[in-house]
This record gives C-alpha cells, sequence and structure tokens, in this order.
C-alpha cells in the first residue's frame, strides 16, 4: 500500500446468491482527491461503498482504505472515515445539535475539541440559529448538510458519500460540492457516488459503473478526450426520423436523441457533409450542425453501447 | 463506556419526545392489572340458584338459610318443580338447584328416618361445579350433624356427643385463602413480562428499518455498548411499573408485601435485566418489526399458560412443565409469590435466583454475539 493512497481497491467483487452486484472491480483514489463514481442506479456503486466501509464483507477482492483491510480490519477503518448514507439516516425526533452530539460522542471527539468542533460544524453547515429544531422539520438541502456534518464530527481523513446530493435542489447541490471541495482542500479524501453526470465534473477521478462491472476510470476531460470520432450537434426537422437515418451511414458511429437536438459521433469532421447531404435528400431541412465538445452523458452512453453490444452479440449467440 | 451512555440518552430523549408512547407504557400495565385482577382473581361466591321447596317447613328453611349463611349460593328463582329447575339450568340463568322433597321436614321432626334432598349443579365450568360441590357437601353434612346431635340430646339416652375425631386445620400463608394474595403477584409478573418484551422488541429493527442502523454501525461503537445502552433507558421504565403494579395491588386489591419491598426490588431489576434482554435479542435477529412482534407474541403466551399463573405448573406433563423453565417468568413468578405471599429471603429463593440470573447473561451475551456490526 502506498502512502499516496487513501484507498487502493484490486478485483473486489461482491455476490448475492446468483447475482453479482460488483464484478472485479479495481481503483485507485490518490490522497486528497474527489473520486466520484458514476452510473445508473442498480450498477452496484452503494455495495461497492459499503464494502469500503466495512459493512458489507467483499465475496471476493481485496479493498484497503487508509491501509487497512476492509475484510479483517473493519473497525480500524470504521474510526477513521465519515460515510454519509442514501437517505441521510438522521433521528428524526432529535433535534439539529442532539444529532450533532450523539455521533461527536460515539466517535469520541475530545472533549477539549469538541464545543469549538460543533460550533464550526453548524457554522458550515449553515444551520446557525436552528440548533434546537427536530431534524423532522428541515428541509431536503438542510438534512443533507447536517447528515454531512455528522459524518465528519471527527475529522475523517476519507469520506464515503452516497448518492449526497439525491432530493436536492440544484442550487443547494452547488453549494454541497463547494463544501466537499473545500474539504478536499483540507486534504480529505472524498468517494462520491451519483447518477447525476453534471456533478461528475467536480471531481478529480472518475469511475463509470454499469451492470456491476467499472467501464471507465479516468478524469473528466480525458474521459471526453478519449471519446472516439466527432461529436455533431444537429439541430433539424423530425428528429426522430433523422436518428433512424443517420444510425445506418457510414462513418457514423452512434446517434443519441437529446431534447429536440440529435447528438451523432462521426468517425471523421468529412462525414459531416456526407450526413449533412443524406438527410437533406431524404427531405429534412438541417438548421445547424456543428462540432461539440462531449458532455460526460455522451462518454457515458458511448462507453455502454460499446460494452453492451458484444455482450448482446454474446447472448444472441 | 462512555458510547454506551451516549446511546442511552439517545434512547431516553427518543422515549421523552413521544409522551404519548410513554403515557401508555407507564398507564396500561397498571389497567391491565386492574382488569385482570377482577378477572382471575375473584373467588367463586354467590353462585346462582333456583330453589325448589315442597316441604315449606322451619327445617327446610333453615337448611336453605345455611347454604346462604355459607356465601357460596344465593337463591335467585325460587320455582314449583323440577322441570322448573333444569330449565332454569338449561337457559343459564343459575349455575344450581335444591329440590327439597315434601316429606323433609315431616321425616326429620319424627326423629326416626332420614330424608334427601337433590342437587343439581351445571358442570361445564369445571372451577364454579367444583366450588359448589364441595359447598353443597359440606353444608349438608354440617345440617346432618347439627341434627342428629339435637336428636340425641333429646332422647332418653341423653349422652354427650362429640365427633370422634376433630381436624383442625392451619393454613400458613395467606390464611383467608384469597386469591386475590395469590394471583395479583402472579399477575404482576407476567405483566411485567409482556411490557418488557414489547418495550425492547422494536429496539434495533426500528433503526433497521429507519435506515439510521446503517450509519450506526459505520461508527465505532461496539455490540455491547449499543445492547446495553439500549436496554438502560427501559430498565428505569419498567422499574417504574414494578413499583406503579405492586402499589395498585396494596391500594386497591389489598394485597400485602409480606416480605421485603427492597429484595423485591432488586431481583425485579435482575428479571428486568434478562427479560429486557430477550426483547433485544428477537430485535437483532429480525430483519422487520412485523417479525419481531410475531416472535414476542409467541413468548408472551406461554407466559401466561406456562410460568404458572393459572395452572399450578406440578400438574402439567413434563414437555410443557420443562417448557416452562425456558421462560425466566417462570422464576420471577416463583420470587415475586415467595416474597409478596410467603415473606421468604433470599436462602429461600435461591433456587429461582441462579436460573434468572444465568438466564440473564446468557440473553445479553447472545444478543451481543449475534449483533454484526454488517448489513
Amino acid at each position: 500500500m502506498s502512502r499516496e493512497n487513501a484507498v487502493e481497491v484490486h478485483q473486489l467483487t461482491k455476490k448475492f446468491g446468483s447475482f453479482t452486484a460488483v464484478d472485479q472491480v479495481s481503483f485507485i483514489i490518490p490522497k486528497g482527491e474527489i473520486f466520484g463514481l458514476l452510473g445508473p442506479n442498480g450498477a452496484g456503486k452503494t455495495t461497492t461503498i459499503r464494502m469500503l466501509c466495512g459493512i458489507l464483507l467483499p465475496t471476493a477482492g481485496e479493498a484497503r482504505v487508509l491501509g487497512f483491510d476492509v475484510a479483517r480490519q473493519a473497525e480500524e477503518v470504521k474510526k477513521r472515515i465519515g460515510y454519509m448514507s442514501q437517505k441521510f439516516a438522521l433521528y428524526s425526533d432529535l433535534t439539529v445539535f442532539e444529532n450533532l452530539d450523539f455521533y461527536a460522542h460515539l466517535y469520541g471527539v475530545p472533549r477539549e475539541k469538541y464545543k469549538a468542533r460543533l460550533e464550526s460544524l453548524i457554522e458550515m453547515a449553515g444551520l446557525r440559529g436552528h440548533e434546537k429544531e427536530r431534524t423532522t422539520n428541515l428541509s431536503g438541502a438542510w438534512r443533507q448538510r447536517l447528515a454531512l456534518a455528522c459524518a465528519i464530527v471527527h475529522e475523517p481523513p476519507m469520506l464515503f458519500l452516497d448518492e449526497p446530493t439525491a432530493g436536492v435542489d440544484p442550487v443547494s447541490r452547488r453549494e454541497f460540492w463547494e463544501m466537499i471541495y473545500s474539504l478536499a482542500g483540507q486534504d480529505v479524501s472524498v468517494l462520491a457516488t451519483t447518477h447525476y453526470m453534471d456533478e461528475a465534473e467536480f471531481c478529480n477521478v472518475i469511475g463509470m459503473m454499469y451492470d456491476a462491472r467499472l467501464i471507465a476510470l479516468n478524469g473528466p476531460d480525458s474521459l471526453k478526450s478519449d471519446l472516439r470520432g466527432v461529436l455533431l450537434e444537429v439541430d433539424c426537422e423530425s428528429p426522430g426520423q433523422a436518428e433512424k437515418i443517420a444510425t445506418g451511414l457510414p462513418g457514423v458511429i452512434e446517434v443519441a436523441l437529446h431534447g429536440v437536438l440529435l447528438h451523432v459521433t462521426v468517425e471523421k469532421e468529412t462525414h459531416q457533409q456526407t450526413l449533412k447531404d443524406t438527410l437533406a435528400s431524404a427531405g429534412i431541412t438541417v438548421r445547424r450542425m456543428e462540432p461539440v465538445p462531449p458532455s460526460l452523458e455522451d462518454v457515458f452512453i458511448s462507453l455502454v453501447e460499446a460494452e453492451s453490444r458484444p455482450r448482446l452479440r454474446e447472448e444472441i449467440e | 463506556m462512555s458510547r454506551m451512555w451516549t446511546v442511552m440518552r439517545k434512547e431516553l430523549i427518543h422515549i421523552i419526545r413521544d409522551p404519548r408512547t410513554l403515557g401508555l407504557v407507564i398507564v396500561l400495565p397498571v389497567m391491565m392489572l386492574l382488569l385482570l385482577g377482577y378477572a382471575v382473581a375473584n373467588d367463586v361466591e354467590d353462585i346462582p340458584m333456583a330453589l325448589v321447596d315442597q316441604s315449606k317447613t322451619d327445617e327446610s328453611r333453615r337448611f336453605v338459610e345455611r347454604l346462604s349463611v355459607s356465601g357460596f349460593f344465593k337463591v335467585t328463582y325460587v320455582v314449583q318443580s323440577e322441570r322448573e329447575v333444569l330449565q332454569l339450568l338449561d337457559e343459564g340463568r343459575v349455575k344450581s338447584g335444591l329440590l327439597i322433597p315434601e316429606e323433609f321436614g315431616r321425616n326429620l321432626s319424627t326423629d326416626e328416618s332420614g330424608t334427601t334432598v337433590q342437587f343439581f349443579i351445571d358442570g361445564s365450568n369445571p372451577t364454579v361445579a367444583q366450588t359448589a360441590q364441595l359447598a353443597a357437601e359440606t353444608v349438608s353434612q354440617a345440617a346432618a350433624q347439627e341434627i342428629l346431635v339435637q336428636r340425641l340430646s333429646r332422647s332418653p339416652l341423653r349422652m354427650e356427643l362429640r365427633p370422634p375425631v376433630d381436624a383442625r386445620l392451619r393454613f400458613l400463608y395467606n390464611p383467608d385463602m384469597r386469591r386475590m394474595d395469590f394471583m395479583i403477584p402472579g399477575l404482576i409478573a407476567v405483566i411485567l413480562q409482556v411490557q418488557t418484551l414489547l418495550l425492547t422488541a422494536f429496539a434495533i429493527v426500528r433503526e433497521r428499518e429507519q435506515g439510521t442502523l446503517e450509519q450506526l454501525i459505520v461508527t465505532p461503537v461496539k455490540s455491547w455498548e449499543l445492547m446495553l445502552g439500549k436496554i438502560l433507558p427501559f430498565i428505569l421504565v419498567a422499574l417504574l411499573n414494578v413499583a406503579m403494579t405492586v402499589a395498585v395491588g396494596y391500594f386497591w386489591f389489598d394485597v400485602k408485601v409480606t416480605g421485603s419491598i427492597t429484595l423485591l426490588l432488586i431481583l425485579s431489576l435482575l428479571f428486568l435485566l434478562g427479560s429486557l434482554g430477550l426483547g433485544v435479542l428477537i430485535s437483532t435477529i429480525s430483519r422487520t418489526q412485523m417479525q419481531a412482534m410475531y416472535m414476542a407474541s409467541f413468548i408472551m403466551m406461554p407466559s401466561f399458560i406456562l410460568a404458572g399463573l393459572l395452572f399450578p405448573r406440578d400438574n402439567m406433563p413434563w414437555p410443557a412443565f420443562m417448557a416452562g423453565y425456558l421462560l425466566p417468568v417462570t422464576y420471577f413468578l416463583e420470587i415475586v409469590r415467595g416474597i409478596m405471599l410467603k415473606g421468604i429471603g433470599v436462602n429461600y429463593l435461591w433456587s429461582s435466583i441462579w436460573p434468572m440470573a444465568t438466564f440473564g447473561i446468557v440473553v445479553f451475551f447472545a444478543s451481543v454475539f449475534l449483533f454484526h456490526k454488517r448489513l
């Protein structure tokens, strides 16, 4: 285990009976980095995070968090990490302060630090003046920030966040990520799962999970530049029909509908003209067609397509 | 250790923040004792009786009076024929009947011959029937004896007559044979068992369903700290229940604590530890509150029947008898009755104390051992 890595995961696998939830996943999180685990619901993100927190035993493979084996030294791991579970698991009949106080004591925050720590957390979470409010009355965003405060009450060097922004409005989501950034600035390593593609842009490294496997692992920009071909954004009449026509064309790698727009990935810039001509001859007016930088969503769709095509073929055969 | 207090404090807040539940938890056991106390603890008396007095003499009237004075019978119908008595029994209006034949008074006054009276007893409820039978026989025999003595004293021989054997009975403990004194302590024990089981049956499984358990098991809290922290607040609640039920027994049902109240409280504490631990154990191995509820009720039912509250355990077939030993309330029942009724101390109760203590320890360690800090 290198001193530079907060998390090292090697061939980690979890099976529930005959169902494989996580399939031979490997990755590394260097200290102080924000790692985003991206993927649709059911891809195995939560199972992975639970194994790393030491509350779910891996079926095979190995994972070390801050140098401790998650299977054999789970309690050592637990002392040093913060974990925010999907549901913002707070005690709804306890007040904001009581929730914080509870976790502060469970994590054994030293007496001399206790007061200052809780004060600064209340400040950070923007809950000043609401300390005596019962958690049940808080809005989603406040509950989220309180859950974060509870998770980091003992100043853990490693933080696991499972869908931390689910059910929270966009403005609060951005504020939340700013908090995570400032934590990373204080050398806290972070692993966050999300299915919001735009949120993944906040991460240093992204692992894309699909169907229990890690299908890509890189920085957001590298992921985008690795995307094969050129992405064209097409604004045309009857995009549904245009999608069908474009799909069969030579040089076209991928076609996907984005609202009323069409995203077409072509192998070379020169294929742009072919596409334009074909659509025109089919009587479809193209108002605009230009190369655009791909979003993470484009990357994900393209990767999933590449992943599922050979598998689909396998299954048919 | 400090984490245990933290868990305990949190649980106390849960209890206090929910005043409606807290109210129920405190009041219901007392209500239950009042209701059940009257239901099970009443002695059989004033059995309704239909009377046919065809003799209509002083002798027959005196005989009926003896029955009424005994307190066991109460004449509620006076009719003319055996047929009417049977009809009243059929309709359930009376539980017993008495037919005094026409020749009753005549035969008695002529000194020579004996006579008969006919009792009818509804045997469908064995408890009532047995009491009625015993009372009818005893009263009739006493009457017969008295008449015999009168006859002999009037006879020319005029001898002093005394029954050859005079059986003298002395009841130790509960000299008035009050069922109350026997049943109320037993009820207190069983009500406590139900109470403690229900209080803690949801302790862990509720957090599991709320999703807070996941958050709890990623903290460094140890299993025993969590378990003990969950049990301790309810010890306070349950001790309050002990005090209140004993008080109701004393002030309402006039059931006194013959022995040491301190000892009663200390041993209650021991029982509560084991019994609350059993609830936590159930909670630990249940996945849903429904499962926990179900398991708890399957311990509560046998507590009423097998622990010796209503039926003496000595007469049970051995599987049922042995099963009783698996319930902590069986031992506690012995202890509560021993202290309240007989006023005995630790040395006599020891055979009940050590299994109860062992049970508590085993159950507690089992729940700690079976609780994994994993999903």
